[in-house]
């Protein structure tokens, strides 16, 4: 079994729970950014992505590193653009837009 | 990069400390959004976080190289603002790619880690290696398939043969087998790249027969296998922080996708196997004439007008014919004239969770006007009016009544419990999963009969012209 398996796995539970109650809060209302937020978080593949693609490895791994930096940048980047527009778009009664 | 001249025990150090305190931003960020009073602070936390996670990355004195990685960050950034400012009603496609990219980085990372490591992986590396490629190459043309049914490039109808299921698990199988083979043989010859291949295959046969009314669970489903990806991908490098976001981003896609089944009254096999809507469109042929009662603008913002209380049902049909827009305009006239407007929201109405409600906030609807399904229906009784802008089957009261229904179960806003019933349609043809709408044909529903921009427009125009 390899280095720190079972702790990942104790992390992996302990994040998958919390997550579980902490997501179960959000408001149906919010839904669509819940999902493009989690979608920008989820872009911090793009650490594993950069070591890839930065470390001496192949030819291979330096260039399939490459492509999964951009693509999990481009989620990290575009996810927290839409994820703030959208926000900003919900207002409450009374308070016009500028 | 080491221009700090640090040891790399020292670095090791702040890395992992920097990524500790990213993860508690993440977790905290979430936890902002459970309100749209502190969202926003959720965002940025989460920015920095990531930002610091990036930064100190950097750091690391194995890494020797940075041109590719900055061109890289440069593409990624290149594509992703303009994926950051999207149109609202382009969000469930924009959202089908980002999971698109997700999955694929992630696969990308997994493959790469197998050809560095053989021949000297071990059964447990491998056994981990082949799940996450398996999974992030299905998700990733599984929402290529998503995005492109989303933009209408790929027909929105289910696309279903006989026998289906069994050469979509056959093919599943291959893909299984081929992992198992590597395991114990990781280094036979063309085998990996096959099972990437055939889990690529797969993806495609697993989305292609789901139609775009299931679109909404379907993304949800793609959402937590990205998310499961990312944290086998940090089983894989033993890397906490890819745990932790992966078990996030996988447990909400998983939430929401139980959401979205219990609004359908439907199971996940149901929705993934079930080829929707597809068996019922022959037997609507023969049905007899029915009377159905219709209106013209004119009539409708009569009644408008004179109401109380108006409940506005919208669905994927509004966000079609842009009509959000023309809503709101409907909503500030009416307001003024001292009527109460509110606007119901069913949890799959649309083409994603929540589609509904950014398509409005973007129109400026404010949010404490939308509520609920449950709140609507218990409204309902006291409702003189609701109008219903292009929903169908989730306003459609066979769900309750007719036990022969496909969609029989399946709860509903109950707008045939308000006063008055208004029905914005083009016409009289059932929704996508070709289920007729008894609503359509009772005495208290009138048809407005037209396209719901043009529509809502019209009767915007009598309510300022006649209120004069």
């Amino acid at each position: 079994m390899p280095e720190g398996f079972i702790s990942n796995l104790y992390v992996f539970l302990l994040a998958g729970f919390l997550g579980f109650e902490v997501i179960r809060r959000v408001s149906p209302l919010l839904h669509t950014p819940l999902m493009s937020l989690t979608n920008a978080l989820d872009a911090i593949v793009v650490v594993a992505a950069i070591i890839i693609a930065a470390r001496p490895g192949t030819t291979l791994s330096e260039i399939l590193g490459a492509i999964a930096v951009a693509a999990a940048f481009s989620n990290m980047v575009g996810g927290f653009l839409i994820t703030d527009r959208m926000l900003r778009m919900f207002k409450l009664s009374g308070r016009k837009k500028p | 990069m080491n221009i700090t001249g640090m040891d790399l025990t020292t670095v090791q150090y702040l890395t992992d400390f920097s990524y500790i305190v990213a993860i508690a931003f993440f977790i905290l960020s979430l936890k902002w959004l459970s309100s749209p009073a502190t969202a926003r602070r959720g965002v940025l936390v989460g920015e920095i976080g990531a930002a610091l996670a990036v930064v100190t990355t950097f750091f690391n004195p194995e890494l020797v190289h940075f041109q590719w990685v900055l061109i890289a960050l440069l593409v990624g950034a290149i594509v992703g603002i303009p994926l950051g400012l999207v149109q609202m009603t382009a969000v469930p496609q924009r959202t089908a790619m980002s999971h698109a990219f997700g999955a694929l980085a992630a696969a990308l990372i997994g493959i790469t880690e197998y050809y560095l490591r053989i021949p000297n992986i071990t059964k447990f590396e491998m056994v981990e290696i082949a799940m996450e490629v398996i999974i992030g190459s299905l998700s990733f043309t599984g929402s290529l398939i998503a995005a492109g049914k989303l933009q209408e490039w790929l027909p929105q109808r289910p696309i279903v043969y006989k026998g289906q299921n069994y050469v979509s698990f056959t093919v599943l199988g291959a893909a299984v087998l081929a992992a198992l083979i590597l395991v114990f043989s990781p280094t036979t010859p063309f085998l990996f790249p096959a099972m990437v291949v055939i889990s690529l295959l797969f993806g495609v046969m697993l989305v292609t027969p789901i139609g775009g009314a299931d679109m909404p669970t379907v993304i949800a489903l793609l959402n937590s296998y990205v998310g499961l990806t990312a944290a086998l991908l940090g089983f894989v490098l033993n890397s906490k922080v890819l745990v932790v976001a992966g078990a996030l981003d996988g447990s909400s896609g998983f939430i929401l996708a139980v959401v979205m089944c219990k609004a359908m009254n439907r199971s996940f096999t149901n929705v993934l196997f079930g080829a929707f809507g597809q068996l019922q469109v022959s037997a609507k042929a023969v049905q007899e004439e029915r009377t159905v009662h219709t209106a013209t603008p004119e009539e409708a913002a009569a009644i408008l007008a004179s109401a109380n209380t108006v409940l506005v049902v919208p669905g994927y049909g509004m966000a079609v014919a842009q009509a959000q827009h023309k809503v709101r305009e409907m909503l500030d006239v009416l307001t003024k004239k001292g009527v109460d407007v509110k606007f119901g929201i069913h949890p799959v109405a649309g083409r994603m969770p929540g589609h509904m409600n950014v398509l409005l906030a973007e129109a400026d609807v404010p949010y404490d006007k939308l509520i609920e399904m449950d709140a609507a229906n218990s409204e309902m009784p006291q409702t003189d009016v609701a109008l219903v802008i292009g929903a169908n089957d989730v306003t459609n009261p066979a769900a309750k009544t007719d036990q022969g229904s496909p969609i029989y179960g399946m709860p509903i806003i109950e707008v045939d419990n308000a006063r008055t019933v208004m029905v914005i349609k083009r016409s009289l043809n059932p929704g996508f999963a070709g289920i007729d709408n008894p609503l359509y044909y009772i005495d208290k529903t009138m048809m407005l009969f037209g396209d719901a921009k043009a529509f809502v427009s019209s009767i915007v125009k009598e309510l300022t012209g006649g209120g004069e």
